[in-house]
């Protein structure tokens, strides 16, 4: 069942979907005279291209769901962006996030949409499917209502849905039902961007098969470009078609992700994916040593050093910057691709 | 030859529906095994959500009774502990660990406490001194210190740290049995290694039984040396974990495996488009 | 602990300015053991003196002077609600923690009397109290009794918080290290449930100052005996507003307002401090 590109691209427009230049976004909490500053988000450079499945990893302290909130513009006090840009092109159609906000708020769900963690966090749960569409969707289709309802009732059937799930609530449907639901609600108006944020932590594996195929599925035939956020490197592996490595509020690897797993040439990389248990393969997996970094009070020069296993003197002084790498990729690292891998 | 725990013809059975259509599911369903008493192992339960396998760690830690059948924890019947002594005995030798190490700590109150309150009902230490001396044994065998964690809060330390502190708190007792309730779920991935590590060591060095329940197959293969897979309460395959899981005979236990992301892009995204073939999803 | 206090006083606003007024509402009170006057004797002074040099407050129509009636009246009043808030939080703690953990059979029989005791009306029960005991109504008995009626709303409030703590993970975590009920409600739960119970109390006080107002206005109390209720059924039984003595019923009422906008500003910012929210932002979870 395959399908055209439901959308072309304008003229004029670039590669790019989205580029984001030296971001920083901090927590500055000030209580009772404690004020605690949490570097989440400290100097993020990237871009995402059209087309393209970009997979953003790390581990929980990393700071990335602080960077998908400060790419959607989502972001409140007391956190706040304190330096860099984050702009869109959505087919010719030039957003700058913090300076434009109007024109973000228009553009969410029709050329930005998300797909989260945990579908409850976007269902009501005391009301029809139908309306969340409704509520969603509804006035960025330009359609009258049965035009609407055609129109989602047909998008569901390609993935694979019963319509007839529009007149159910969230609770009767099952986890795995409701996720996917969840993936139709972000793609119905053919976004050109989606974020998501770890869509299968939470779910059985068969499940988190079945969603994971629907959203490559979803995005060959949209053409959208995905930022795909989890600390699951299988996830990664499966699905991206670039991948990030975050640490401590910085990137410390970028490249394609079949090169990536092949030749990873940050340690850090090289960890992540050594981690990963496989079926057949009972070898011990050793650990990494050391504690997850502070946001609030990070190490000096690379973050990750104190962890490292291959760290040099100048790696406690210096920050290393994000050069291209021996991949195709940029790394930010003294000693990159000196790691020996397995 | 003795039963370290056995379960006979176990079933439970939970109400659904509302006021006028009462239904009932059957979400553990005839479930029978055991574990000896004489080499310590660990067990895996397999299962996704809805396989009864989180109704049956309930049971096990006597959180539930079985409407049919009875579990048998060294010689007694789970489902006859009623006064609070018992009940501390039956603790003493049977210890959780829980999903969620954020849920199972209140972040208000500093990690420690439950490693001394530990200590000072199982182990007798009645001094802070005591307490103290009790807590830092526990904590060195899981690759951890008092010095690292005395005093802090749950959010200071990750999510792995938690799960190494929650499996030393249930060390303290000298626990015969440590039933594990989806251990690393919600660990990050690259951590759940030194859990799954640290489970090896507890059946190999301090003679610990483990009942490993997981829907990740792949850390179950790691560890185990014998799984069950279950699904919807019923047991579909079982036996010794490699053989199982080299070789799974079940339509559902196949599509489990075939489920598994392996961590190789060109694998996993094979895995990924595979889906739909086979078991239907819910 | 002067930490806490220091740095709420340094940074909240509403703090300041409750602890201010509490302040003063507190000399007031510890001016009363100060007083020249018995505060039960009639014509001391001159009667019906507007506020002046001589007289702060002026003095009223039965010849008392109204600063020292004002102190010892608050001091009165102020123990009245104090004792009942104290006696009806103890209770309605135990009750809403126990109650809210222990759950099934136990819980249900709890909440039956707890229902069936905040259904009965208040103020009738109190009043035939009074017609009852009559003379041996002492201020004591009328705080018992009305701390008695006084916990059954709260109790619930804090079964709900209980409720909720018990299914979560880590009571279960808890049980299993070992602590006893009494441990858990009193370690675990009980920092949740505070911010609940400074509120009610808050709610409580005014709640118990009110009553005695109500009995005092209406006559049906020990009148001799100062209290802010008390100044006003004098006040009304002299017709103060109508002989032009306004500062007699202005004085209490003014007093009151400043007590209560005190005890608000002060429970809502210590409220904001301790509640678990703003605990675990502050530590930086």
């Amino acid at each position: 069942m395959s399908q055209v590109l439901d959308f072309k691209p304008a003229a004029g427009t670039s590669a790019d979907v989205l580029t984001i230049k030296d971001l920083k976004a901090y927590y500055i909490n000030d209580m009772f005279g404690v004020r605690r500053e949490v570097r989440a988000v400290d100097g993020i450079s990237l871009t995402v291209r059209r087309n393209e499945v970009y997979g953003i990893a790390g581990e929980s302290s990393s700071g990335k769901t602080s960077l998908i909130k400060t790419l959607a513009g989502a972001i409140r006090p007391p956190m706040q962006v304190v330096g860099g840009s984050v702009k869109f092109d959505f087919g010719g159609k030039h957003i700058d996030v913090y300076a434009e906000p109007r024109k973000m708020q228009a553009a969410r769900w029709q050329n930005l949409s998300y797909i989260m963690q945990g579908s409850m966090s976007v269902l009501n749960p005391v009301r029809r499917i139908k309306h969340a569409f409704n509520d969603f969707a509804f006035r960025h289709m330009g359609l009258d209502r049965r035009a609407f309802r055609q129109r989602v009732e047909s998008h569901l059937q390609k993935l694979g849905l019963d319509p007839n799930v529009l007149e159910a609530f969230p609770h009767q449907l099952s986890g795995g039902m409701r996720q996917r639901v969840t993936i139709a609600l972000a793609t119905v108006c053919e976004p050109e961007f989606i974020i998501a944020d770890e869509p299968t932590t939470a779910l059985d594996v068969l499940v988190q098969q079945d969603v994971l195929g629907l959203i490559k599925e979803v995005q060959g035939r949209l053409g959208s470009s995905i930022v795909f956020v989890t600390h699951d490197m299988s996830v990664h592996a499966a699905i991206t078609d670039r991948l990030a490595i975050m640490y401590a509020g910085r990137l410390a690897e970028e490249g394609p992700t079949q090169a990536m797993f092949d030749n990873p040439q940050h340690p850090y990389t090289a960890h992540l994916i050594a981690s990963l248990p496989r079926i057949g393969d009972v070898s011990t997996r050793k650990s990494l040593a050391g504690r997850p970094p502070s946001l609030a009070n990070p190490p000096s020069g690379c973050r990750f050093h104190p962890r490292c296993p291959i760290a040099i003197d100048r790696c406690s002084k210096e920050v290393p910057e994000m050069l291209p790498s021996a991949i195709g990729g940029r790394v930010a690292c003294f000693r990159a691709g000196e790691i020996a891998v397995k | 030859m003795s039963n370290l725990l056995e379960l006979d013809h176990v079933t439970k059975v939970y109400p659904v529906g509302g006021l006028f259509s009462r239904q009932t599911i059957k979400a553990v369903n005839d479930v029978s095994f055991s574990l000896n008493n004489d080499k310590p192992e660990i067990f895996a339960i397999v299962g996704e959500s809805g396989s009864g396998k989180s109704t049956m760690a309930k049971m096990m830690l006597g959180n539930e009774v079985p409407d049919q059948g009875r579990l048998v924890f060294d010689g007694i019947d789970i489902a006859t502990i009623r006064s609070r002594r018992q009940r501390e005995e039956f603790m003493a030798k049977v210890q959780p660990v829980f999903q969620n190490p954020f849920e199972a700590f209140n972040p208000l109150t500093r990690v420690d406490a439950y490693l001394f309150a530990t200590a000072h009902r199982f182990a007798k230490a009645d001094t802070q001194e005591q307490k103290e001396r009790v807590t830092d044994e526990a904590l060195q065998r899981v690759g951890l210190s008092m010095a690292e964690i005395k005093g802090r809060f749950s959010h200071e330390l990750s999510g792995g740290q938690l799960q190494r502190v929650a499996v030393a708190r249930a060390l303290i007792p000298s626990p015969k049995l440590i039933v594990a309730d989806e251990p690393v779920s919600m660990v990050d991935a690259s951590l759940r290694m030194s859990i799954v590590n640290l489970f090896r060591s507890l059946r190999d060095e301090l003679k610990v039984s483990i009942i490993y329940i997981t829907h990740d197959l792949a850390t179950a293969y790691y560890i185990s040396d014998r799984v069950i897979i279950m699904q919807k309460g019923v047991i579909i395959e079982s036996g010794d974990a490699r053989t199982v899981l080299d070789n799974p005979q079940h339509p559902y236990s196949i599509a489990l495996k075939n489920a598994v992301l392996p961590p190789d892009p060109r694998a996993a995204s094979a895995a990924i488009r595979q889906r739909n073939l086979g078991v239907p999803v819910a | 602990m002067f930490k806490v206090l220091r740095d709420l006083l340094r940074y909240n606003r509403e703090f300041l300015f409750g602890t201010l007024l509490i302040l003063i509402i507190v000399a007031i009170v510890i001016a009363s053991f100060f007083a020249p006057y018995d505060e039960m004797a009639t014509y001391a002074v001159i009667p019906d003196m507007p506020p002046g040099p001589e007289f702060w407050l002026g003095t009223n129509s039965r010849g008392q002077d109204m600063f020292w009636q004002l102190a010892a009246s608050m001091r009165n009043t102020l123990m009245f609600g104090i004792v009942v808030a104290v006696i009806s939080r103890i209770i309605a703690i135990v009750v809403g923690l126990v109650s809210g953990y222990v759950g099934g059979k136990t819980d249900q029989i709890i909440m039956a009397f707890n229902d069936t005791l905040g259904a009965l009306p208040n103020i009738p029960i109190l009043l035939l109290l009074v017609f009852v005991l009559r003379d041996q109504m002492t201020w004591g008995v009328l705080a018992f009794t009305a701390a008695m009626l006084g916990w059954t709303h709260d109790s619930r409030l804090i079964r709900s918080v209980a409720l909720s703590l018990r299914t979560r993970e880590f009571t279960r975590h808890a049980a299993f290290s070992g602590m006893r009920t009494g441990q858990v409600l009193l370690r675990e739960h009980l920092p949740y449930v505070m911010p609940i119970v400074f509120f009610t109390t808050m709610n409580n006080l005014i709640w118990a100052i009110g009553l005695e107002v109500t009995l005092s206005i209406l006559g049906f109390s020990d009148i001799n005996r100062p209290t802010i209720g008390g100044m006003i059924y004098w006040a009304n039984a002299h017709s103060a507003m109508v002989a032009g003595i306004w500062w007699w019923i202005a004085v209490p009422m003014i007093a009151v307002v400043i007590l209560f906008l005190g005890l608000f500003l002060l429970a809502m910012s210590v409220n904001e401090y301790i509640d678990p929210r703003s605990r675990l932002a502050r530590m930086g979870a």
